[in-house]
C-alpha cells in the first residue's frame, strides 16, 4: 500500500526525522490560507507547491512550483489542483491532483538519495545511500553503481552507528553534519521497521546552508500482509489513487491487475495466472488482465469476477484456466455457467480445466448450452481464444 | 530414496484444529502412507485430546519426544505462524513446512534471523520449506500440504516451483505423459522464505532417484539466476526450465508478495536468458515443460 508524500513525512516526524514544516490542502483558497499561516509562525517567504499523488516524478511532470509571493502561491495551487499530472509514474492519461503539500522552501546545498528496504538474497535490511541526490536513483544505479552505498542490517540488532556513519561518510556529508546524518538514518530505520514497511525512500535527502540534514520527499510502500496491526497506516489509504477494478476485486478477495491488452483472464493461482497471461502472448494477442481468484472460489466469486472483468470496455474475449486441485472442476463450472449467464456474456469465452472432477467440469458446460469453447492446454486455449477474435 | 521425506517420515501438525489444518490433515492421511506419518498435532488449548485419531500435545517438543517426529507442517494463521516457525525451530525438528499464505515480512524476516544465528551458534538446522507454499509430496509414499494427491504418479522427475498451481500443472504434464515423480517440492511466493530453487536443486542433483528435473520460477528477486549459476557448475541432470510473468509489468504484485519486479535483472526475460546461458532448457510455453523434459531422457 502506497501513502502521499505528506502522510509520509508526517511518520518520518513521529519517529524522529527532520522534514520541512508543510500543510496539506484540498483547495486554492486553503492553500493561501496555508502559505499564510507558515509565513505568520516561520516568517516564510518562498513557499513550495506540490501536487501530492502517489507516482513519483511529479516535478518533471509540472506537479512542483516554487512560489515566491502568496500570489504566486494561489497561481500556482489553482494550476496545479485538479490537473491530470502526467508522470513516468502514471498511465498515459495521468492522476488527477485532488491534494497539495503547502511547504516551506529549503535552502538547499547538497541533495542525497536514502533509502530502506528488505534484502530477499541476505534476508536483511538494506540500507541504500548515495550521493547523487534528486535524479532518478534506477539511472544512477545503471551508469554509476558504485555511487549507490549499501550497508546490510541485521534486522535482530538494528542499525549501528558504525553502519550509519559509513553511509552519512561514504556519500559526502560534511563533517559538521555527519552526527545529524546518523541521528537521520537511524530515525528512517526505526520508522520503516516499526511502520511494517516494505519501502521508505528519501529522494532527495538534503544539507541545508545552515548544516542540517532533512527529508525533502518522502516515498513509503507497506506490506499489505502487515495492514491488519497498523490502523493509522490504513487510515492513509487514499482510493483516489487507486484503480477502481482492483478496489472492488479486493472486495471480495480477488488478486486483480489491470492490463493494457483485450483478453479477459480467471485462473486459479498467481503463478499459473502469470503462465496464462504469457501463454496468450506466446500466440499473439495481450491480456487484459491479471486475476487470481484463489483456492477457496465460489460460483459467487467466480460472478464477481466475470463482472470486473467486463467492465473493462477493451475485453473482447475471456479465457478461464483452472487447475482443480482442492478447488473442484465442477464447482468452478458451475460458476462459470452461472457468470456467463448472469452476465449476458456477449464475448467469446475458452474454458480449460485440469484436475479434479474435470470431465464432470466439462460436462457441466457442455449442458449449458451456452457457447462456451473447451480447451484441453493453456496453449490449446489460447490458440482457441485467438481465434475466435479474429 | 526421494528428497526430504518418504514414507517414514513422522509430521507433526501445528494449527491441526483451525478449520485448514483439519481439512489438509484428513487428507493428508488418506494419502499413500499418511494414516501411519501424521503422528501428532499442536494445540496448547486441547492438549491431551484427539483429532482424527491424532493426539495432540501442548507444544512442538512435547509431540517431538512423545512420537519421535522430526517433521511439522503448520497451518497456524499468519499473526502467529512466524512464532509456529521458530517453535518447531527451538524443538530442533529437521524440517518445518509453513503452508500459511500472508505472513507479514518483517515477522519471516525476524524469524529467518533467529534461525541462522542459532545454526551460525552451533545448534541444530531447521530447514524451513515455505511459507505461501502448497508444501511438497513424495508419490505413493507421503503428501505433506495442500497438493491434489491423485494427479502424481511415482517415478523419477523432480519438480521444484514457487507457485502452487503451476507445480500441479507440471506434475499433470508429468504423468499425462508417462513420467512420473521422485518428489515435487512448492517452495513458495514470499519473498523473505526458507529452502530456495538452490537448495533443491542440489537435493535432486544428490538423489539417485531423481533423473531430471522442471524447474519453475517467477518474476522477483535473484532465486532463479542463483540457481542456475549454481546447476551449470555443478548440475548432472537435465533440467527444463520455466518463468511465469513474460507479461507482467513492472511494480505490480501479482498476486505473490514475491511476484514484483524490482530492478532490472529479475525479469522473466532476464531470468530465463541466464537459465539459458547456464544449460537449462528453457521453455516460454508453459504447456509443454513435460514434452520437452521427456525428449531430453
Amino acid at each position: 500500500m502506497k501513502i502521499h508524500e505528506y502522510q509520509g513525512k508526517e511518520l518520518l516526524k513521529q519517529f524522529g526525522m527532520t522534514v520541512p514544516r508543510g500543510i496539506p490542502c484540498f483547495s486554492v483558497d486553503e492553500a493561501v490560507k496555508a502559505a499564510e499561516e507558515l509565513s505568520k509562525t516561520l516568517g516564510t517567504k518562498v513557499w513550495v507547491v506540490k501536487a501530492q499523488i502517489h507516482a513519483g516524478g511529479r516535478g518533471k511532470g509540472g506537479g512542483v512550483k516554487v512560489a515566491k509571493s502568496l500570489d504566486e502561491v494561489r497561481q500556482y495551487a489553482g494550476q496545479i489542483l485538479g490537473m491530470q499530472l502526467i508522470t513516468h509514474q502514471t498511465s498515459a492519461t495521468g492522476q488527477k491532483v485532488n491534494r497539495l503539500l503547502i511547504e516551506e522552501g529549503a535552502d538547499i546545498k547538497k541533495e542525497y538519495y536514502l533509502a530502506v528496504l528488505t534484502d530477499r538474497a541476505t534476508q536483511k535490511v538494506a540500507i541504500m545511500a548515495s550521493s547523487e541526490g534528486g535524479m532518478d536513483i534506477e539511472e544512477v544505479a545503471h551508469a554509476t553503481p558504485e555511487k549507490i552505498l549499501k550497508e546490510f542490517i541485521d534486522p535482530l540488532i538494528g542499525v549501528t552507528d558504525h553502519q550509519a556513519l559509513l553511509l552519512a561518510q561514504g556519500i559526502g556529508v560534511p563533517a559538521a553534519s555527519q552526527a545529524d546524518a546518523v541521528a537521520q538514518i537511524k530515525a528512517l530505520y526505526t520508522c520503516y521497521m516499526e511502520t511494517d514497511a516494505s519501502l521508505a525512500e528519501i529522494n532527495p535527502l538534503i544539507l541545508e546552508g545552515s548544516g542540517k540534514i532533512k527529508a525533502l520527499d518522502a516515498k513509503f510502500n507497506f506490506d499489505p500482509n502487515a495492514l491488519f496491526r497498523h490502523p493509522e497506516i490504513v487510515a492513509y489509504r487514499d482510493l483516489d489513487e487507486e484503480d477502481p477494478a482492483e478496489i472492488e476485486a479486493s472486495k471480495f478477495d480477488l488478486a486483480y491487475i489491470s492490463l493494457d491488452g483485450n483478453i479477459g483472464c480467471l485462473v486459479n493461482g498467481a503463478g499459473l495466472a502469470m503462465a496464462t497471461m504469457d501463454t496468450i502472448k506466446l500466440f499473439g494477442a495481450e491480456p487484459a488482465n491479471f486475476l487470481d481468484v484463489g483456492g477457496g472460489a465460489t460460483t459467487e466469486k467466480v460472478t464477481e469476477a466475470f463482472k470486473i472483468m467486463l467492465k473493462n470496455p477493451a475485453v473482447k474475449g475471456i479465457l478461464v484456466n483452472i487447475f482443480g486441485g482442492i478447488m473442484k472442476c465442477d464447482t468452478i463450472a458451475n460458476g462459470v455457467v452461472t457468470a456467463a449467464r448472469e452476465t449476458h456474456l456477449s464475448v467469446p469465452l475458452v474454458v480449460r480445466m485440469k484436475g479434479t472432477n474435470e470431465d464432470l467440469g466439462k460436462q457441466i458446460l457442455k449442458d449449458s448450452g451456452l457457447p462456451i469453447i473447451s480447451a484441453d492446454t493453456m496453449a490449446d486455449a489460447a490458440t482457441k481464444i485467438v481465434a475466435a477474435l479474429r | 530414496m526421494s528428497i526430504l521425506i518418504d514414507k517414514n517420515t513422522k509430521v507433526i501438525t501445528q494449527g491441526i484444529t483451525g478449520k485448514t489444518g483439519q481439512f489438509h490433515t484428513e487428507k493428508c492421511q488418506e494419502y499413500a502412507n499418511g494414516k501411519n506419518c501424521f503422528v501428532a498435532g499442536v494445540n496448547p488449548k486441547k492438549a491431551g485430546e484427539s483429532i482424527f485419531n491424532i493426539p495432540i500435545y501442548a507444544s512442538v517438543k512435547e509431540a517431538k519426544s512423545e512420537t519421535g517426529a522430526t517433521v511439522s507442517v503448520i497451518y497456524v494463521p499468519p499473526a502467529g505462524a512466524a512464532d509456529a516457525i521458530w517453535e518447531a525451530c527451538e524443538a530442533d525438528l529437521d524440517l518445518a513446512i509453513c503452508i500459511t499464505e500472508g505472513i507479514p515480512v518483517r515477522d519471516m524476516l525476524m524469524v529467518r534471523n533467529k534461525m541462522k544465528k542459532k545454526v551460525a551458534g552451533g545448534g541444530k538446522e531447521t530447514l524451513l520449506l515455505g511459507p505461501n507454499c502448497p508444501g511438497l509430496i513424495t508419490p505413493d509414499e507421503i503428501k505433506i500440504g495442500i497438493m491434489p494427491g491423485h494427479i502424481h504418479r511415482k517415478g523419477r522427475i523432480g519438480v521444484v516451483s514457487r507457485s502452487g498451481t503451476l507445480t500441479y500443472e507440471a506434475v499433470a504434464q508429468l504423468t499425462e505423459i508417462g513420467l512420473g515423480q521422485s518428489s515435487a517440492v512448492g517452495i513458495g511466493g514470499d519473498p523473505i522464505n526458507g529452502l530456495k530453487h538452490i537448495d533443491v536443486m542440489r537435493m535432486f542433483n544428490e538423489d539417485p532417484e531423481t533423473d531430471a528435473v522442471i524447474m519453475i520460477g517467477e518474476i522477483g528477486g535473484p532465486d532463479e539466476a542463483d540457481a542456475a549459476m549454481w546447476c551449470k557448475a555443478n548440475m548432472k541432470k537435465p533440467i527444463v526450465g520455466f518463468i511465469a510473468g513474460v507479461t507482467a509489468p513492472a511494480g505490480k504484485r501479482m498476486g505473490h508478495a514475491g511476484a514484483l519486479i524490482s530492478g532490472g535483472a529479475d525479469t522473466a526475460e532476464a531470468k530465463l536468458a541466464v537459465m539459458e546461458d547456464c544449460g537449462f532448457k528453457v521453455t516460454r510455453n508453459p504447456s509443454e515443460m513435460a514434452k520437452l523434459l521427456k525428449a531430453m531422457l
